[in-house]
């Protein structure tokens, strides 16, 4: 698994990347309300905001990783967004893409690099 | 963050991890390890402790009690001579063009009046209390004292067993109790739509009450963002958001505190800052009005937020002052000020969020029923 500053994390299987956010991150947030992810299908570019989640204290966008498209979501969230709270790094992936350039992966952090960047 | 005050019972906030923020010049808890959510259900359904030690608490003294009553009713709208003693009421400063400058609470002790108005404007409330009683009233702000509230369904068990006799207060009674030798002001009133307690406690006994109080199983600490999503669905104001010096008391819905004698026709009439259009708007109405807005999809749609009548108008009717997602309710809930022939109940507006225009309807307020006992 990769770890991007935006505190997202990235899982890569053969040539698609399932997105979420990682378990600090939610708990920064605090109890998810509401989750707006993009359509199946979208083309998306590195840092757009492409997800919205908003917590009992604030609204938060998530930025796309990588250049690439959409390719699943995971519209279980939408209706039951505290899943994100319970299970960040498991069930409640937001999107499913598949990268323009799989090279870039390597620019992101191995979990131990994102350990010590949230210390 | 060395500029920030602290209450009383800020180590205590600390070491029950509570994440703090600066409010108002204070540094106060946020939200405690259980979260904002389950903080505002676990008040709803037993007891929260909140630390409002950042409130101002005020003592208005003079030769007798019709000196202070009359003296305070040159600075707000309410009957305060007819205020029986134990007794507590909800009012506001106005300004000259009839807006209000804070929200209060003010109670008769004996021939005393106790105030207790919003962090954000004690400095201001109490320079504009010298200012119009002085020299012929004194007023003194509290310094040495602490102010936690207890609210919940559960507030009047728990409290009990550290306070004898609380039982028969009334909703807004007040009362003096001493325990074991420390003098404890207390009120029977709060800010979520329960039942509960304020109490002023002497500062130094303020942690060991809390820790009394945090030993029952019913009670945990509850931080300032329960407190708001409490405050919202009891369709409580927050001054400087809900409420400020350019919304009236009619604008905002808040006639019912304003009582009789201090209308058109009363024995008081008038007499207080912005009277004129005040009773004028009581008279004719004003052209907008607080209401209750319910989101109809999930996304909360917060305070700033512009509210057509279409979704394809160019220019908002009206704004949100208060929005986010209510626990209790379990859906997204506002306030907002809306023209006054689009306040009904369940009149259709829009508002938009991020670019896009979400439907909203039109509430009656509160969204959870008050717990009172009245």
């Amino acid at each position: 698994m990769k770890f991007t500053e935006e505190h997202e994390w990235l899982l890569v299987e053969g040539d698609t990347v399932t997105v979420g956010i990682t378990e600090h991150a939610a708990e920064q947030l605090g109890d998810i309300v509401f989750v707006e992810l993009p359509e199946a299908g979208t083309e998306v570019s590195k840092d757009e905001e492409i997800v919205v989640i908003e917590s009992v204290k604030a609204a938060s966008d998530i930025l796309a990783p990588l250049d690439g498209e959409i390719i699943e979501i995971n519209d279980t969230l939408t209706d039951a967004p505290g899943r994100i709270n319970e299970d960040p790094q498991g069930e409640a992936w937001f999107f499913k893409m598949k990268p323009a350039d799989m090279s870039e992966l390597d620019s992101f952090m191995s979990e131990a690099e994102y350990k010590s960047f949230i210390s | 963050m060395s500029d920030l005050a602290v209450t009383p019972l800020y180590d205590l906030h600390l070491e029950l991890g509570a994440k703090m923020v600066p409010f108002a010049g204070y540094s106060m808890p946020v939200q405690y390890p259980l979260g904002v959510m389950k903080e505002h259900l676990h008040c709803r359904a037993d007891a929260g402790l909140f630390d409002v030690s950042h409130m101002g608490q005020v003592w208005v003294d003079g030769p007798d009690w019709d000196a202070v009553a009359l003296g305070f009713e040159r600075l707000v709208p309410q009957n305060v001579l007819g205020l029986a003693d134990g007794r507590q009421r909800y009012g506001f400063f106005t300004n000259d063009a009839g807006g209000i400058e804070d929200d209060l609470m003010f109670a008769r002790r004996g021939e005393r009046l106790f105030v207790v108005v919003n962090a954000a404007c004690k400095a201001e409330d109490i320079a504009r209390m010298i200012q119009a009683l002085g020299p012929s009233l004194t007023v003194t702000p509290v310094e040495d004292r602490a102010l936690i509230a207890v609210q919940g369904p559960a507030a009047e068990a728990v409290l009990a067993a550290q306070v004898p006799d609380i039982s028969t207060m009334k909703f807004m009674d007040v009362r003096n109790c001493t325990v074991d030798g420390v003098e404890l002001w207390i009120s029977r009133s709060g800010y979520t739509g329960e039942d509960g307690f304020e109490i002023s406690i002497p500062e130094a006994e303020a942690e060991r009450v809390c820790r009394a109080l945090l030993e029952d199983p019913r009670v945990q600490p509850i931080g300032l963002g329960a407190r708001d999503s409490l405050r919202l669905e009891a369709g409580l104001c927050l001054y400087g958001h809900d409420i400020d010096a350019g919304t009236s008391p009619v604008d905002a819905q808040l006639t019912w505190a304003i009582q009789a004698v201090r209308k058109t026709g009363g024995a008081r009439a008038g007499g207080f800052p912005g009277a004129a259009a005040i009773l004028d708007q009581l008279a004719h109405g004003s052209d907008r009005k607080r209401v209750g807005l319910l989101p109809q999809g999930r996304a909360p749609m917060r305070e700033a937020v512009p509210l057509f009548d279409s979704e394809t108008a160019t220019d908002p009717v009206g704004i949100v002052t208060s929005g986010g997602f209510g626990p209790t309710v379990q859906a997204p809930v506002a306030m907002g000020y809306v023209p006054t022939n689009l306040s009904a109940p369940d009149t259709e507006l829009w508002g938009e969020v991020r670019g896009k225009r979400l439907p909203v309807r039109v509430a009656s307020l509160p969204f959870v029923p008050a717990n009172f006992k009245r």
